[in-house]
């Protein structure tokens, strides 16, 4: 029972389809969505750092370090940018934000 | 059981470490499912997340990527994770009336993420890669010659090769700051504290007040 390049990318898989799920279950709660794209890029993660072992190549993990940089960037904007947002509509739904709709 | 315990005979760390791996995921997906299913609850879900990033750090030092699974803790759970809760602490959210319209979009959200997993996995069955363990490999190094560490041979691959992709990081890093303090500053001089659209100035702003009709004759131009 090795665990091969197989098992892990089915991991990534998964916790990808369940991270693109969450995004759709919780269109109230903006938190929850930032959340679901942090699972998202960790799922990326893990299918880079698994074809860095089974390559025996460092890029793998290079790449990485630079997801885990902009992860933390889009984080930190996104939740100024909630902030923002419920000072002015005291609310995080998704389908508030919509102040230019026609 | 028999088998599984002559494998684990035959040679216990690859068994040990197949089992940590099986632990470490099944935690890590349960853990995900909770964070998106708790969504009344935002502060459970930050904790589930810190759960999963934890899992995925095991998950790594297994692959023996030992510095990226160091940087997901200090970065992720020291540092986003936290900013997720003050976050969610600070916004005083009404998390009752969250649940309500939760099932509207249960169905295609159940679809697009099958329509993933399906398309991810059947591609993962597809391409069929020789099997062999990815587990507990010796440290993967830059140059044969050497025979670093995990952080060395990164560093060393980091600071030469990836030199200008590393500054880059840097800048992304500078912006984004930048970026989320312009965004939540407080000024309190001039009365805007927060840019908020005011309707009433909007809509009670008349013609007369704000506009002025001119004649201007040809070539004289006209003092304002």
């Amino acid at each position: 029972m090795t665990i091969g390049l197989t098992h892990y990318l089915m991991l990534g898989a998964i916790l990808f389809a369940i991270a693109i799920f969450g995004l759709f279950l919780n269109r109230r709660n903006v938190i929850v969505m930032l959340m679901c794209v942090e699972l998202v890029l960790l799922a990326v993660n893990i299918n880079f750092l698994a074809f860095s072992a089974y390559l025996h190549d460092l890029t793998g993990q290079v790449f990485s370090l630079f997801i885990l940089t902009v992860a933390a960037a889009e984080s930190a904007v996104g939740l100024a940018i909630l902030v923002v947002f419920f000072r002015n509509r005291h609310s995080v739904e998704v389908d508030d934000a919509a102040m230019m709709k026609g | 059981m028999n088998e599984l315990l002559s494998t684990f005979a035959a040679n216990p760390t690859p068994f040990i470490e197949g089992m940590m791996f099986y632990l470490l995921s099944a935690v890590l997906l349960f853990s995900a499912l909770m964070v998106i299913t708790v969504g009344h609850n935002a502060v459970h879900a930050v904790l589930f997340l810190i759960l999963a990033f934890f899992n995925a750090a095991g998950l790594f030092i297994l692959l023996g990527a030992e510095f990226v699974a160091m940087t997901l803790v200090i970065v992720y759970v020291g540092a986003v994770a936290v900013l997720f809760l003050f976050v969610v602490m600070m916004l005083d959210l009404d998390f009752k009336g969250l649940k309500r319209k939760a099932s509207f979009y249960m169905p295609i959200g159940l679809i697009v993420g099958a329509i993933f997993a399906s398309e991810l996995i059947m591609m993962v069955i597809g391409l069929n890669y020789p099997h062999q363990s990815v587990l507990a490999a010796a440290p993967i190094q830059a140059d044969a010659t050497a025979a670093l560490s995990n952080t060395e041979a990164l560093g060393r691959i980091l600071y030469t090769q990836y030199f200008l992709p590393f500054q880059m990081a840097g800048i992304v890093l500078l912006v984004a700051m930048i970026g989320a303090i312009v965004l939540t500053y407080h000024s309190k001089k001039d009365g805007t504290a927060v840019r908020r659209q005011k309707i009433a100035t909007q809509t009670n702003r008349d013609p007369a007040s704000v506009l002025q009709i001119k004649k201007v004759e040809s070539g004289k131009g006209v003092s304002l």
